[in-house]
């Protein structure tokens, strides 16, 4: 079980300009050291900041398998503390979300914390007088990891040595600027609840998907297909219902999908739609438009509606959808297992449309009821089941591959390449490599 | 309407489910009936929440289609099987009744099973002499826990 860990070529070697070892989705070692490295080396996404509003309040989340805490300052700031008693090592607050007051207190012996971290009380500490207690780890508390909040969103790096978080995102931050600045006022919240779709397959198979443009028009014909059919009847001028209008698009052809293009970062970041997208035929919403052109000008409004990227992947943990304003969230948790989870964001300053449009979208995309999510989850179940018999141990990602693109650090190409996937392991195994 | 021939309406409804009679099951619905299933505990809407599903007749059949058409999902093939509790007749909303189901969901798939629990709280009314759905709102009791793919009809 430790072929990996000591040695950092073999690591190295499960990653060709070209294709992948099955290795990287079904050994559990490399899981392991994803948690240890990718993950911590890495900006991972830990919330947003509207659903902490107050002083005290926090949600509890994960870090690849490493429990955090984003809770809401005295003044104002967000901080990510690690989730673990100093003393014991209990997880401290077990809530999903609330308030913890001035002090977070662990159950089991009333160690007590202020909300950044630090020990407030220990009981008759005295007893600690005299040994080596002052000088151990647990003195640090709940240690906060380095945070940083982009517009709202918030992210956490558990390493102290990895990338400053301007380096590690550079241009893609774009996709969340677009996203957000569809409000007239620049803010969004979260708002609407969160579905959570348990997917028993490694997380890359998901994250890969979302800029994955070969699959749509196959995986997603069952669904789509028949949207497209039961619609087919209707007079052009029939006023379109929500999920008609968001299902069809699915059916694309392969064309569309190729044209629609794909750009990627350094760091494995990239988004599909680089031209236009499934949500480029939405229908206008005239008065929002005008409140647009007023907060941003004419020409700034006009790119702002003009932008409807396909979906926008922050690897590893976070991939946004600004068009829609949703995003979905991949948590690990073993090398089979991935929680996905879906949040929806209200627009501040525009019309209900929006959040209806989001609300529709994401139960008919994201949910585990939903027509379109089986097919996808069935897919990722079967390469899952399928890598782990031997046979070709490569997984090609040869698809439109060019030699000059190893060391683009921003390049838009056609939408069905595999740049987006050859993209994310040249970033995995940078972060990966090394011990 | 009788009490009985409500409960008859509601197991029979059940039944239709798990033998796979879904254009029986789907004219049950009324023109504007509505399938429902909330994603959090005593959720006052759909349109301006997001819920596990929330479909009119439009998505309803959307639903149906394609599982007659043995998407890649349903490779193998899903099965259910409803255990339904006496229903409750809660009382009555205009020309509307409001029955109280307590259930077991069983969903297999090939080697695979998953059991769900909750209650199924109906709005039926009277159409031409039989009894329509206007909303199945079904209230699973672990709605805001991460749940596998849920493919047939709770």
């Amino acid at each position: 079980m430790n072929r990996y860990r000591a040695d950092p070529a073999a690591v190295r070697a499960l990653v060709r300009d070209d294709a992948v070892h099955r290795d990287v989705y079904t050994d559990p070692e490399i899981f392991r050291l994803e948690m240890e490295r990718l993950w911590p080396r890495t900006w991972i996404y830990a919330g947003h900041a509207s659903q902490i509003p107050a002083a005290g309040d926090f949600i509890t989340g994960d870090i690849g398998t490493v429990p955090v805490l984003m809770i809401r300052q005295p003044d104002g700031s967000v901080r990510v503390l690690r989730n673990r008693c100093a003393h014991k090592g209990a997880k401290v607050v077990s809530d999903w979300s609330g308030n913890t007051g001035r002090f977070i207190r662990c159950p089991y012996h009333n160690w007590s914390y202020r909300t950044d971290g630090s020990i407030a009380a220990i009981p008759l500490r005295q007893g600690y007088d005299g040994t080596g207690f002052a000088n151990c780890e647990a003195v640090r508390g709940l240690r906060p990891v380095a945070t940083e909040v982009y517009r709202g969103f918030v992210f956490a790096r558990l390493s102290d040595d990895g990338p400053g978080f301007h380096d590690f995102f550079g241009d893609s931050l774009s996709s969340i600027d677009y996203m957000v600045d569809r409000s007239p006022e620049g803010e969004m919240e979260v708002a609407g609840g969160v579905l959570r779709y348990m997917h028993d397959s490694n997380w890359k198979m998901f994250v890969e998907n979302l800029n994955d443009a070969m699959h749509p028009m196959a995986a997603h014909e069952s669904s789509a297909g028949t949207a497209k059919e039961l619609w087919a009847d209707q007079p052009a001028d029939a006023p379109k219902p929500m999920a008609i209008e968001q299902l069809v698009p699915f059916a694309g052809s392969y064309d569309f999908f190729d044209k629609m293009g794909e750009r990627v970062f350094a760091n494995g970041h990239s988004f599909s739609g680089a031209h236009f997208s499934i949500h480029s035929s939405y229908a206008a919403v005239p008065d929002y438009e005008a409140a647009m052109q007023r907060a941003y000008g004419k020409a700034r409004a006009k790119d702002i509606l003009g932008t409807v990227r396909h979906n926008t992947v922050y690897y590893p943990s976070l991939t946004v959808k600004g068009a829609i304003q949703t995003i979905r969230v991949a948590r690990p948790i073993a090398v089979d297992k991935t929680l996905i989870e879906s949040y929806s964001f209200r627009l501040k300053g525009a019309p209900d449309i929006f959040f209806k449009r989001n609300v529709t979208y994401t139960r008919l995309i994201n949910s585990p009821m939903s027509v379109v999510g089986h097919d996808d989850q069935q897919c990722y179940r079967l390469i899952q089941e399928g890598l782990a018999a031997d046979g070709n141990e490569w997984i090609s990602l040869h698809r439109d591959y060019r030699a000059e693109e190893r060391n683009a650090r921003d390049l838009t190409v056609n939408g069905t390449s595999e740049i987006s996937m050859r993209n994310q392991f040249r970033a995995w195994v940078h972060f990966m490599g090394a011990a | 309407m009788t009490e009985a021939e409500i409960v008859r309406f509601l197991y029979h409804e059940g039944r239709l489910l798990d033998e796979k009679r879904w254009d029986e099951w789907y004219s049950l619905f009324c023109e504007d009936g509505h399938y429902w299933v909330p994603l959090t505990r005593n959720q006052p809407d759909a349109e301006f929440h997001t819920s596990l599903a929330y479909e009119d007749r439009l998505l309803l059949r959307l639903r149906i289609e394609r599982l007659r058409r043995r998407p890649p999902s349903q490779h193998p093939e899903s099965w259910s099987q409803h255990v339904l509790q006496v229903p409750e007749i809660e009382g009555q909303d205009g020309d509307c009744w409001i029955t109280r189901t307590a259930f077991f969901y069983a969903e297999s798939r090939g080697d695979a099973m998953q059991m769900l629990t909750g209650v199924a709280l109906h709005n039926l009314v009277e159409q031409e002499g039989t009894l329509r759905i206007r909303l199945k709102r079904v209230n699973l009791v672990n709605c805001d826990a991460a749940l596998p793919s849920i493919q047939l009809f709770l």
